[in-house]
């Protein structure tokens, strides 16, 4: 028979029976045993895993204590080596939800092990691991433990044996965000027909793709006098030195490159685009059309600005995940705020 | 207007001494078609080459694939107003040389070209590994401008299914389609009680391999335009080679547009189908508001009551998805989008680049930047090292022994937004 996969089990003071809200502040143990829900939870996994032991930890401790209970806690799971870590279930409450977030997030982040729990789709914790663990929606109070269980054993068996885990109805757990590419029994038009039927009936239907909620910036405040003003030219318009050094993607960029300008006065000339969304025909023959160095460079000379920034920031934009562009965008923007720069042209295609 | 599409199955294809098809078989007399497509000054070299489904076998760098058919009844064979004399199509006799196409690949014209795996993993990503596919490799002379080596290839492909389609010329088929619809005064007369639907057809106008032609005429000039169905799938309209591989609309989607095909057989039953409206995906915003605003106003004035909407490409055109959604939703008419999008490599990002909540219905044909993985093949027909350069793939996704990583990007049709693939999303 193949060997057990070995899970540990983390609940607050409450299910690891050291008592009520007057414990809440204990600090985090571990027990090689099957405490509260760890007995029956270790139950359900049969003759395939078993649970090894149990950490509790206090809930006000560690909301208060996270560094600390996070310290002791990822030590025992380095020291028992799990294939899997399981937490809760939490129900509604808040803290014990924000504790298992802690855990299941550290543990995923730092030794990449898997982590299964269980909360009420309201509780403060899901928003916090949802992608990263996957958090089985159960009741809001502990009534529902006997229903809750067998999700998160099942789910628990299926990751600790490296097999497919279907879609978040099929399997009980709050989506974890991740859209996945897959294949319907129909094709597209089939399905957008019978989709504008439903519509026209007045009948129930359901879209593939619910509407992305954006993020609000709120814009800088102007710059008061743009003749000592530093600005540095940033574009997602694809323009790399001649050869594109740094292999950017044509399309759905996972890197952006930096070059220096300070001893050019414009980008034509040593410079052309790799962006694979626009007639590239014209910003070859002037990359300055995209990315406008050559007009900046005039207006220092014309003392109109205090100085171009000596480096030039680039990346593609076509089909470039909000996710790259948001990292992307936090990297420059660190070293351009730490470079001291006042103001950015930036500049897509 | 009445339209036979009558479908010789292609059940093989080879080469031989005469370009025919007998029982089902397709032969193909190579240096015909090659002499043929050198007519043109501007093609140095041509070669030809098969490909079955299940083979081993990998195209690569795709531009366009063209269904090879004849017109033996009625005005326009071939592609009225780009390789033949302007004609006025949609009605009339037409044999298709059904189950094979002409797939275009030659020296890399942009980074929107792709790739076509014949067999295995790749072959279910893709709708062209079905088809007994005639590659024409095209080497154009040097110097050649992009666009006039993007026009070069373009025509030879166009040209190459005509010249194969002959070969329908006098044979039987052994299905015939028939579309039929008539005036919109007549249609409403015999269907009075069932809703109005139109289709909106958006086609990327945007320069080098971003373009459409309606009878030729380059999509970005026009202003958004009624046609009936039949034009469409009389060979109206064809593919500028455009936009990352897996959502261009091809010349063979255009021939088989997916949604003119289901919204027709619907047509007398459940709706009353209007017709399609073509609709370019400008560059600027004030193209945008005028080519948005236009669509409105023409479903409006048509009286729709549902209409789908299909993107082509995606990133800016996102914008005009929704906002000819929200214009048509805020007079009363529902609609239905078709779109792919962009969720990153792990699919966390948002999907679309702008958002509108009137965008209560719409089809998701798949993430551009899943990534796949696709093992070697016995044979590459064009260039592997292409795939390094092409919307889709990066340094390093062409491993040594042959195998390559890359996104949906870099395949053919597999993300369609007018539908014609299965691939949709999920939200795990």
């Amino acid at each position: 028979m193949a060997k057990k996969f070995r899970v540990l089990y983390y609940v607050n003071q409450f299910f690891g029976q050291i008592g009520g809200e007057e414990k809440a502040g204990v600090a985090p143990t571990f027990e090689a045993k099957t405490l509260g829900p760890a007995l029956g939870f270790n139950g359900l996994l049969g003759d395939e895993g078993e649970v090894i032991g149990t950490i509790i930890c206090g809930d006000n401790y560690f909301n208060e204590n996270k560094e600390e209970a996070l310290e002791y806690i990822m030590n025992v799971v380095k020291e028992q080596k799990p294939d899997i870590v399981v937490a809760g279930p939490a129900f509604n409450a808040g803290r014990y939800g924000m504790a298992c977030a802690g855990v299941a997030n550290a543990v995923v982040d730092e030794l990449n092990i898997p982590v299964v729990t269980g909360m009420y789709v309201e509780n403060p914790g899901v928003e916090e691991c949802k992608s990263k663990a996957y958090v089985v929606s159960v009741a809001d109070s502990a009534g529902g433990m006997r229903e809750a269980l067998p999700k998160m054993a099942n789910l628990t068996k299926k990751l600790a044996k490296g097999e497919e885990i279907g879609l978040p109805e099929e399997e009980g757990y709050i989506p974890q965000g991740k859209r996945l590419t897959i294949f319907s029994d129909k094709r597209g038009s089939q399905r957008a027909v019978e989709m504008l039927l439903s519509r026209l009936n007045g009948e129930a239907f359901e879209t593939e793709l619910p509407m992305p909620v954006f993020d609000k910036v709120e814009p800088a405040k102007a710059i008061e006098d743009l003749s000592k003003a530093t600005i540095a030219l940033v574009t997602s318009g694809g323009i790399v030195p001649h050869g594109n050094p740094d292999r950017i993607q044509s399309a759905s960029a996972q890197k952006w490159g930096k070059y220096d300008v300070s001893n050019i006065d414009a980008l034509t000339g040593e410079y052309y685009t790799i962006h694979g969304g626009y007639d590239p025909v014209y910003a070859n023959e002037k990359p300055d059309r995209v990315a406008p160095l050559d007009l900046l460079k005039e207006f220092e000379k014309e003392g109109k600005i205090g100085k171009v920034y000596e480096f030039f920031y680039t990346t593609t934009g076509t089909g470039t995940s909000v996710g790259n562009a948001t990292k992307f965008g936090v990297e420059i923007g660190k070293e351009l705020k730490e470079a001291g720069v006042d103001g950015v042209i930036l500049t897509s295609t | 207007m009445k339209l036979e599409l009558r479908r010789i199955h292609i059940k093989d294809i080879q080469f031989g001494n005469e370009t025919v098809v007998k029982d089902g078989i397709l032969t193909i007399n190579q240096e015909e078609l090659v002499n043929k497509l050198k007519e043109d000054k501007r093609i140095k070299e041509v070669k030809v080459d098969l490909a079955r489904p299940g083979e081993k076998v990998r195209i690569i760098p795709v531009k366009d694939v063209i269904e090879p058919r004849v017109k033996i009844e009625g005005e326009g064979n071939g592609f009225p107003g780009v390789t033949t004399k302007m004609a006025q199509v949609g009605s009339g006799k037409v044999n298709v040389l059904y189950g094979a196409a002409v797939v275009t690949v030659g020296d890399i014209v942009g980074f929107q070209e792709g790739v076509i795996d014949m067999w295995g993993e790749g072959a279910k990503w893709t709708p062209f590994s079905k088809t007994y596919n005639i590659v024409v490799d095209i080497k154009p002379v040097e110097g050649l401008a992009p666009h006039t080596h993007e026009e070069t290839v373009r025509l030879a492909g166009l040209k190459a299914a005509e010249y194969i389609g002959e070969a329908g010329r006098n044979i039987e088929p052994d299905e015939v389609l028939v579309y039929e619809m008539g005036s919109h005064a007549e249609e409403s007369k015999k269907y009075p009680d069932l809703p109005r639907v139109l289709y909106v057809e958006m086609l990327i106008s945007q320069g080098l391999l971003h373009d459409g032609y309606i009878y030729g005429v380059n999509s970005q000039l026009i202003l958004p335009t009624l046609l009936h169905p039949n034009e469409e799938l009389d060979g109206a309209v064809i593919s500028g080679n455009c936009v990352a591989a897996c959502d261009k609309i091809t010349t063979y989607q255009h021939q088989n547009n997916s949604v003119i095909l289901d919204l027709y057989e619907q047509h007398g039953k459940t709706i009353n189908f209007l017709g399609v409206i073509l609709t370019p995906e400008l560059t600027t915003l004030e193209g945008k508001f005028r080519t948005c605003d236009y669509t409105a106003k023409l479903c409006k004035t048509l009286g729709a009551d549902g209409v789908i909407i299909s993107e082509e490409g995606y990133g800016n055109p996102d914008s005009d998805l929704l906002m000819i959604c929200k214009r048509l939703e805020k007079e009363g008419i529902k609609t239905v989008l078709i779109t792919d999008e962009c969720s990153g490599w792990d699919g966390m990002s948002q999907p679309l680049a702008d958002t509108t909540e009137e965008a209560v219905a719409v089809v998701s044909t798949g993430n551009v930047s899943h990534v796949i993985k696709l093992e070697p093949a016995d044979k590459v027909i064009g260039d592997i090292n292409a795939i390094t350069t092409l919307a889709g793939g990066w340094e390093g996704c062409l491993k040594e022994d042959g195998s390559l990583q890359c996104e949906l990007n870099a395949v053919i049709g597999s993300t369609s937004e007018i539908g014609y693939h299965n691939c949709t999303v999920k939200l795990y």
